[in-house]
């Protein structure tokens, strides 16, 4: 937890990121920032999926849709907020020469879109049958 | 990353100024796709006008603000053949953008 606020302090704080170690090849850093948006990406994608559920899957429940539609929003949120924060870790451990930080998120992100298919698949099916 | 290391001035074999450029388009397609989907989610929404209008409104003010994010730091990345690092703010700055997308976005689902 300590170590999270350290680093919500670094997004802000550029100057003290650069204070530390030393500043990687640039080509490290580009690629630390295309790993960055494609996260990024990923979160704008979860978005837009919140959004067309909730506008182009009428016949659903409004329990159903607007739950859904709120998962996939906050999925991308996290997703968004997590891509920054990871961002900074990458950067850090990039200048101290440190091993490169370890995630479960990937996992856990698959974990949670791999349900919500299932769902949907399961949604359709029942609605048709409907 | 790969090949050899070159002398700072030369340009990069793996192009990874361009590349890095090129995702940053990527990202504002996407955030383009994003937009206009809340836009449909405002027009359609059911809830009162002054609400739905203001979130659409920031809506499109958060895709602005990534666009221009984005366009600051591609001339950046233009600049010089080896280009400075992305600085937090303008992380920062992007992730803002689409975590206020979405608040809106909450709200437009939950009025609809």
């Amino acid at each position: 937890m300590i170590d999270f606020v350290r680093n919500v302090r670094l997004w802000f704080a550029p100057a003290a990121v650069r204070d530390e170690g030393e500043t990687p090849d640039y080509r490290f850093s580009l690629a630390n920032e295309r790993t960055f948006l494609a996260w990024l990406r990923t979160a704008l994608a979860l978005i837009g999926g919140g959004f067309a559920v909730d506008q182009f899957l009428p016949d659903l429940r409004w329990g159903w849709r607007v739950g859904l539609a709120l998962a996939l929003l906050a999925a991308g949120a996290l997703c968004a907020l997590r891509a920054v924060n990871h961002w900074v870790r990458c950067e850090r451990a990039m200048r101290r020469g440190e091993d490169l930080p370890v995630s479960r998120f990937p996992a856990l992100l698959s974990l949670v879109v791999a349900v919500v298919a299932v769902t949907m698949v399961v949604v359709v099916l029942v609605g048709w049958e409907g | 990353m790969s090949g050899a290391a070159a002398p700072a001035a030369e340009r990069d074999p793996g192009l990874q100024p361009e590349r890095t450029r090129l995702a940053w388009r990527r990202t504002t397609l996407s955030s383009t796709v994003v937009a206009v989907l809340a836009g449909k989610t405002a027009v359609a929404s059911g809830g009162p006008v002054g609400v739905v209008a203001a979130a659409g409104v920031l809506c499109c003010a958060c895709w602005v603000g990534f666009l221009a994010v984005a366009h600051r730091r591609i001339r950046g990345l233009a600049s010089s053949p080896v280009p400075a690092g992305l600085v937090p703010r303008y992380a920062v700055a992007a992730v803002g953008c689409v975590v206020v997308t979405v608040v809106c976005g909450v709200g437009l689902v939950l009025r609809g």
